[in-house]
């Protein structure tokens, strides 16, 4: 079982976001499990999401607290709340942001880690350039599919479109393509944007 | 008014006439086809304004949707006297369900009936002034809101009477319940500012608005009659006095309810879509002490310590409430 | 038709494929994305002939409801929480006048302090109203067991609250079986009341009982959910024939054949102690699960045979009985009486408190070596609750105690849990 954690802020899709990835599972014929933090956040506030993907069937329902990968929409809650806590010693961190991981001084979380299980995508400014909004999370499930081979970025696609329909899913298959394609390219060219 | 208004009158009463009219114009009540919805038998006091009240307003609401009505009852009085199992004195499909949600549960029958495809059964639903303008005063205002097709008929006789007189927020200032004894300086119910639901009905801007006194049944019958043509959620306000709660003789209910609109102690009117429409003027008015008087629980206001001071601002009320209506004939007509 | 969708919005296509004639909604978290995505349905076309109805209240939905269910038409309507207990007048009423209304419960803590997160404490609050509780180990089982409600209901004219654990499966995301309009309709035959608000045929509902006749009422609703207990395992097996799946029953056991020690449990934590309990199988621990589906009607022998084998049990229920204990746990000990089994009781994840493997592998194993004292609270933060007590003892003006335990606790939204 493969689980996820989703972290960013009320408003910016880190429910969907653990949807669509379980959508995208599922569209794989795996078993998957999305589960919000069960909150009253209002917009703005840190959230959390949780999805779990299996090749069975998922019967756990605690909140997910060593995770094999984290997600985190929004670079200011690294200031705020522990969003690596538990995180497994092979997982993988992908971190919505232009800079770096050593720009963001995560250099000592790396240690004795893999570090090309983190990467870092500004997915903010996918969002804005191809669906004309600041909403991270589709370009980030791409470049987690791309990071971490988990999912495919066809399955990806498949969520949006099952999302979204019209205008909005093609720019979001365009922000997904995009950003997995740029995930792919750091990996390969080894170095992390 | 839609009815052919009475010509001749006994001294006293307003409630004859039939004799007088030709057949067509005649009321419900004295037709050979009225349905006898609250069948006799049934357990209500001598001199019951509101069995009286129900009768005439059910009867009305059957003739006008041909027989086809469901009636939605709240817990009260009418529910307590009307239906003791096995004995049911409603010849109409009837169901009480609870003290506060009886519109409620009208917007549900009516809801069925819309879905069933059953148009033409209509819904009434009834309860009394604790149940209208207390306990289920929000299901109340939700009906009103959502405009549903029920007409809500309140039948007020100002207190508690089934629980033993206590008193509700349409009980009048200075009143003696049981729960407003006249003791102490300030005797009786308090002064408050009043909650009046018929106004509060057509701030709701609802199709229909009407108040009625069982002293003028024909009235009450045409202000049915009329509610039912329409669609959409109607109110209709009916004042019906309580032998037993008020301390006045059986025989005197309706003379009680006449007083009561000849004071102007409770304005009969009729409003649709929160415009009123109509009064019914007072023909000979009458100081409120002439309607208290006979009634127990204004005895404290009256006699050896009586007190003047209240009856002044219980008239200062009706007063009020006859500028605000124009329940006098103008000059000169 | 499988899918991967939210539970909520798999209940309200069930609810769609149910046919309902009057839905009555009104906004409570957890259940209102149900009432949500059938107020679109109808507002579409997709379900009809349907009245959606926006009420002012849970007192009002409940009620209306009941006018619908009267005049003959089938009716449904979700809540939760302070929903439920604000209704509760109603619910009552509902089942007293025998009408066959079908509830999703979202399961929700009850306040106060306010709480949105769910345990148990909302439909066991209404244990003795007459409704009938069902409760739901999976979204699967949720969307199956509202087809089931329905026609269990109808049979017995008595109410049905289907309980499914709210946000933990309303909200979550997982592969859902959506059968079909055909299935349903051949499962599921039309509302056919037994009584009816008919100007045709006149009759008085509700009208008020004595003393003569008032016991009889009430016995003949406890009568219907005896029924019920030998209806549901019928209307399950039924269910299996048609739709393929297990779904519903009374109860539900898992390694239970040889195992000298069964917890016992409802709803969706059934899930996390059946993975617990694999992991401890695998160690060579005897130890099984039985999940209970009908809380009311309570099966009391199937309970009994699922326990007899076995040489103690453990209660872990979503729910409290302040000055006394367990609730669920009372039923089971009524269940087992005369055995000589050993009982626990375990009151876990009140207001949403995550119940972890890590903290059932520990209690599973104190139950089994029979370490626990009668009631345990699991996760409880003594430290924080003595605080508050020695607080109490020093200082008459203590304070609101919620507001001091979070005090205590200190910041609770950097936690994940």
């Amino acid at each position: 079982m493969f689980q996820i954690r989703v972290h960013g802020r009320g408003g910016q899709g880190v429910v969907t976001a653990a949807e669509m990835l379980s959508v995208a599972s599922f569209e794989e014929g795996r078993h998957a499990q999305a589960f919000p933090s069960f909150g009253s956040e209002r917009t703005g506030a840190p959230v959390v999401a949780f999805c779990r993907i299996s090749d069975k069937e998922i019967r756990l329902r605690e909140p997910i607290m060593e995770p094999d990968a984290i997600i985190i929409q929004d670079p200011t809650l690294l200031h705020q709340i522990d969003v690596f806590a538990g995180l497994k010693l092979d997982g993988y961190v992908l971190l919505n942001s232009r800079h770096s991981i050593e720009e963001l001084g995560l250099g000592e979380l790396v240690k004795g880690r893999q570090a090309e299980r983190f990467c870092t995508l500004p997915a903010t400014e996918l969002g804005l350039k191809h669906v004309g909004r600041p909403i991270p999370n589709v370009p980030l499930l791409a470049g987690f599919a791309a990071l971490s081979g988990i999912i495919r970025l066809e399955s990806v696609i498949k969520a949006i479109n099952e999302k979204f329909s019209g205008k909005v899913a093609a720019g979001n298959v365009a922000a997904a393509t995009e950003a997995y394609n740029l995930v792919k390219e750091m990996m390969t060219g080894g170095a992390h944007a | 008014m839609g009815f052919q208004p009475v010509k001749f009158y006994q001294t006293g009463t307003f409630t004859v006439g039939n004799r007088l009219l030709a057949p067509m114009d005649r009321s419900v009540q004295a037709g050979q086809t009225r349905s006898n919805s609250i069948n006799s038998g049934h357990r209500a006091c001598q001199g019951c304004g509101e069995a009286l009240g129900a009768r005439y307003a059910i009867d009305a609401a059957m003739a006008e949707s041909n027989n086809q009505l469901i009636a939605v009852n709240a817990t009260g009085c009418l529910e307590v006297f009307s239906t003791p199992y096995p004995e049911s004195s409603w010849q109409v499909p009837w169901i009480h369900s609870l003290f506060g949600n009886a519109p409620a549960v009208a917007t549900g029958v009516a809801a069925a009936m819309k879905v069933k495809g059953k148009t033409d059964v209509r819904v009434v639903a009834q309860g009394g002034d604790g149940s209208t303008t207390d306990i289920g005063f929000g299901c109340l205002s939700g009906m009103f809101e959502r405009n549903d097709d029920v007409l809500y008929i309140c039948y007020d006789n100002e207190a508690y009477m089934n629980t033993g007189v206590q008193r509700s927020s349409a009980t009048p200032p200075a009143a003696r319940t049981a729960t407003t004894m006249p003791v102490g300086p300030e005797p009786g119910n308090v002064f408050g500012q009043g909650k009046n639901l018929p106004e509060i009905a057509m701030a709701h801007g609802i199709p229909y608005v009407a108040t009625a006194t069982v002293a003028d049944l024909r009235d009450l019958e045409y202000k049915v009659r009329k509610a039912m043509k329409m669609h959409g959620a109607r109110y209709i306000h009916l004042f019906v006095p309580c032998p037993l709660g008020w301390g006045t003789a059986s025989s005197d209910t309706i003379l009680m309810a006449r007083l009561a609109k000849e004071s102007g102690m409770f304005p009969v009117f009729e409003a649709e879509h929160g415009e009123v429409t109509g009064v019914l003027k007072i023909r000979r008015q009458v100081p409120v002490e002439e309607y208290m008087k006979p009634q127990k629980r204004f005895a404290h206001l009256f006699g050896t310590h009586a007190r003047p001071d209240m009856v002044a601002r219980i008239q200062a009320i009706a007063d009020r409430n006859i500028r605000k209506y124009g329940l006098l004939e103008d000059e000169g007509n | 038709m499988l899918k991967q969708t939210e539970g909520s919005k798999a209940v309200a296509e069930a609810i769609s494929l149910c046919r309902p004639e009057v839905i009555c909604a009104y906004p409570i978290s957890p259940q209102t994305h149900i009432v949500e995505a059938l107020g679109e349905m109808v507002k579409a076309g997709r379900l009809t002939p349907c009245e959606f109805i926006n009420v002012e209240s849970e007192f009002a939905a409940m009620s209306v409801a009941i006018g619908a269910s009267a005049a003959g038409a089938r009716a449904y309507t979700a809540t939760a929480s302070q929903g439920l207990l604000f209704m509760a007048e109603a619910v009552y009423n509902a089942s007293g006048l025998g009408l066959p209304i079908v509830m999703t419960v979202a399961n929700r803590a009850i306040g106060a302090p306010i709480n949105i997160w769910n345990d148990h404490s909302d439909s066991l609050s209404q244990r003795d109203s007459g409704w009938m509780q069902l409760f739901a180990e999976t979204n699967q089982e949720a969307v199956d067991l509202h087809i089931q409600a329905f026609r269990l209901a109808e049979e017995l004219s008595m109410p049905i609250m289907v309980c499914m654990d709210g946000f933990i499966l309303t909200h979550a995301f997982e592969r859902v079986d959506i059968p079909s309009q055909q299935q349903v309709d051949a499962y599921l035959p039309p509302f056919e009341p037994r009584q009816v608000l008919d100007p045709a045929e006149p009759v008085s509902i509700g009208a008020m009982v004595g003393p003569e006749a008032f016991m009889e009422v009430r016995y003949l609703a406890h009568a219907k959910q005896m029924q019920a207990i030998e209806r549901i395992p019928q209307l399950a097996a039924e269910f299996k024939q048609a739709f393929g799946r297990d779904s519903g029953g009374l109860i539900r056991t898992y390694c239970t054949e040889d195992a000298e020690t069964i917890i016992i449990a409802m709803g969706s934590v059934l899930g996390t102690i059946k993975d617990t309990v694999d992991e401890m199988r695998l160690e060579g621990h005897k130890i099984g699960v039985l999940g209970i589906i009908s809380y009311r009607p309570f099966p009391l022998a199937q309970v009994r045979a699922a326990l007899i084998n076995s040489k103690r049990f453990l209660v872990l229920e979503k729910s409290l009985a302040v000055g006394m204990g367990g609730i669920v746990a009372t039923d089971v000990r009524m269940a087992v009486t005369g055995t000589g089994l050993k009982g626990f009781t375990a009151i876990a994840g009140l207001g949403g408190r995550p119940i972890t493997k890590a903290s059932l592998h520990k209690l599973f194993r104190e139950a089994e070596g029979e370490a626990l004292p009668p009631v345990t609270f699991l996760d409880l933060d003594w430290e924080a609750v003595n605080k508050q007590l020695e607080r109490e003892r020093q200082t008459r003006r203590s304070g609101p105690v919620a507001e001091n335990i979070l005090h205590d606790k200190g910041i609770v939204s950097a936690k994940f849990g």
